[in-house]
């Protein structure tokens, strides 16, 4: 575990974190702050935790060397298979374990948000697997441009709720989210990503650790050497990275990169690229990197991806990049998109639009032909269908 | 300069009506107009929201009008502006709502020292945490003479109430159930059951709000506070009948 990177007790990364919540939801923030320490360092939460993972989820997940895009990097090149999680991404890590909390706070029914709607689905899964009920917030632009998500939590007992205010995209879901639980202080609100409130970001982040736990073991048996040269991973909140990142925050030899969606182009102002265009404030309850105007109004983000399609980052991340511990690559759509039919045909993987920011960020970053680089591969492409069959046939993308 | 919240407080000690409404709505230019109005209709204290993108706490009557606002234009500066205008009639006391993002962005010591300067009396940022407040603004406001009001909800405990009233230099704002604004109307029984229990632990003012709309809801609120809150429902009155229905609604709420 991370020494340096360590959240302080009152939730702060450096100058990044804390809650400022509206005294409506102080109750049930100091009730978490009290308790998930406790709950999730405990013997019994941690063997039923780990159970989960392995029986449920199909963990650990593989470490697959990438030949062929190996070579055409002329590198070594690592991919950490978070798309063979059952549902489809790394989500399911988290929602596993916030649920096992949720019930030792004997909660009774779980509230979320979602972008691209796989943290809905993991919700909705583990829900159904522990049958309480389950409502979902998404923004309306969000149901319409990944459906087959949306089907899949109806299917499993979630009851879909549009965000209809705002961009109607992540962060309105989010802000819907919040809402419901002031007026429903008895719900458990399961958060999706690294952000939000103390101790949202440190919590979410112990859970999705597993994955540079496993990828340390993984390289040491495949390579001898537990640490590789780089781990790049696409950070829309930030839980997929947090997982990726953790267990290697303290070696200052491996290279920590996050992959940022530039949509459009970083200047044509339809971006997502949090941590170059934002600006330091509070989104969500949390004091971090955000996209707004000089009057502290919340830009409406773009992103080719409704994952990464958030205006905030997770209070870790604005810490590391602040530190200068992280880079950042930008990604357009477009490379993204080219991104995913490059690793489909290379390695016979399709992965999800968010996933391939981090395949992307090859193309923008120089590696020894020696270096050891992880990508992490957040999730697989199902729900993606609809944008790549479409690019494949207007011949949007340069594969 | 006295604070004319503090002097209202020491003259007025029952029924004080609150008005909340947004900021350059419906209407850009509305907000002086408003203002005026209201302290025409006898209205004791005026809350003015400040339009925001992304306001955790307000329903969706309160979120729309402060999009409405910011299409019209809204900016922070127009606001000091417009504030500055009423002020040179007006002698209602004015607070400001808004979220903590928008103060930060401007800077926070501007941004009181901005309200001070155009005659603003007190400040509402519900997602300021009270120990952040208590440990680096306290001071700041109490130099600009600035009241700061906290919020309690039927989910405060009796130990924190207590704090909030000793820390508060204004009044407190009794939020009457688990919600976000214009959410409920009417009052229940277990409302009024939180409302007496909370009496004895505070002993600055209390302003109930959220569900307060009518002469009813206004009336039972004030037998248990100095005084209530109204915003979604003047906001909704406003959106049907504009700026001249102010009269008739404040009169009607009076009784
Ligand atoms: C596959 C996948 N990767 C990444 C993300 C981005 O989230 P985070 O930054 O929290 O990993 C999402 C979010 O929906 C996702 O579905």
């Amino acid at each position: 575990m991370s020494k340096k990177y360590q959240v302080s007790s009152d939730g702060y990364y450096g100058d990044f974190g804390g809650a400022w919540v509206p005294e409506m939801l102080y109750k049930n923030v100091e009730e978490l702050q009290a308790n998930y320490l406790q709950i999730i360092e405990s013997r019994e939460f941690q063997e039923e935790f780990r159970t989960l993972l392995e029986e449920y989820c199909g963990r650990p997940t593989p470490l697959t060397y990438a030949a062929r895009l190996s070579k055409e990097y002329n590198t070594h090149i690592f991919l950490k298979r978070e798309d063979c999680n059952h549902t489809g991404s790394h989500k399911l890590n988290n929602a596993i374990g916030q649920i096992l909390v949720a019930k030792r706070l004997g909660k009774k029914r779980i509230i979320a948000e979602t972008g691209a709607g796989q943290h809905g689905v993991a919700t909705a899964t583990v829900c159904a697997l522990m049958n309480l009920p389950c409502i979902v917030y998404m923004g309306e632009v969000d149901i319409a441009r990944q459906q087959p998500n949306v089907k899949r939590m109806e299917m499993l007992g979630a009851e879909v709720r549009p965000a209809l205010s705002g961009s109607r995209t992540l962060k309105d879901a989010t802000n819907e989210a919040i809402r419901h639980w002031i007026a429903n202080p008895d719900d458990y609100y399961l958060i999706g990503s690294a952000i939000g409130f103390h101790p949202y970001p440190d919590m979410v982040g112990r859970f999705q650790s597993i994955i540079s736990e496993e990828i340390r073991a993984q390289l040491k048996a495949k390579t001898g050497k537990e640490t590789p040269d780089a781990v790049i991973a696409c950070v829309g909140g930030g839980s997929n990275a947090v997982g990726a990142f953790y267990h290697f925050l303290d070696d200052d030899s491996v290279r920590i990169i996050e992959a940022e969606a530039a949509g459009l182009g970083i200047d044509s102002g339809k971006s997502a690229a949090t941590s170059i265009l934002g600006t330091e404030g509070i989104i969500h309850g949390c004091r971090t990197l955000l996209m707004q105007t000089e009057d502290g109004q919340i830009v409406e983000p773009h992103s080719i991806s409704a994952g990464l399609d958030y205006p905030g980052i997770g209070p870790l991340h604005a810490h590391l990049i602040k530190t200068g511990r992280a880079e950042v690559v930008p990604v357009t759509d477009q490379q993204a998109l080219d991104a995913a039919f490059k690793l489909t045909r290379l390695e016979g993987i399709i992965p999800a639009l968010e996933s391939s920011h981090a395949l992307a960020a090859l193309d923008q970053l120089t590696f020894k032909p020696t270096d050891v680089v992880i990508v992490n591969v957040s999730g697989r492409g199902d729900k993606d269908m609809d944008t790549y069959m479409k690019a494949m046939k207007d011949g949007s993308t340069t594969h | 300069m006295n604070n004319r919240m503090t002097a209202l407080f020491e003259n007025k000690h029952e029924n004080i009506l609150n008005i909340y409404f947004t900021a350059g709505y419906p209407n850009i230019n509305d907000t002086v107009t408003i203002i005026s109005e209201l302290e025409k209709a006898g209205v004791d204290l005026i809350e003015v929201g400040i339009p925001y993108s992304d306001p955790l706490a307000d329903g969706p009557t309160i979120q729309e009008s402060g999009t409405v606002a910011l299409k019209n234009g809204f900016t922070l500066k127009l606001l000091f502006e417009q504030i500055r205008e009423a002020r040179k009639t007006t002698t209602v006391p004015l607070i400001l709502m808004g979220y903590v993002n928008q103060l930060m962005q401007y800077g926070i010591e501007k941004f009181v020292k901005e309200c001070a300067d155009s005659g603003v009396d007190g400040l509402i940022i519900p997602d300021l945490p009270p120990a952040v407040f208590e440990r680096d603004y306290k001071e700041l406001f109490a130099i600009h003479n600035l009241s700061f009001t906290f919020l309690v909800t039927p989910n405060t405990s009796d130990e924190r109430i207590k704090m909030l009233d000793n820390l508060t230099t204004g009044f407190l704002y009794v939020v009457s159930s688990a919600s976000i604004t214009g959410a409920k109307s009417g009052i229940s029984d277990e409302q009024v059951a939180y409302f007496e229990r909370i009496k004895p632990l505070i002993s600055s003012p209390k302003l109930i709000g959220f569900g307060i709309s009518d002469n009813e809801t206004f009336t039972t609120a004030c037998s248990y506070a100095e005084g209530a809150i109204i915003g979604s429902a003047f906001i909704k009155m406003l959106s049907k009948d504009g700026v001249g229905g102010i009269a008739s609604y404040i009169k009607s709420v009076r009784g």
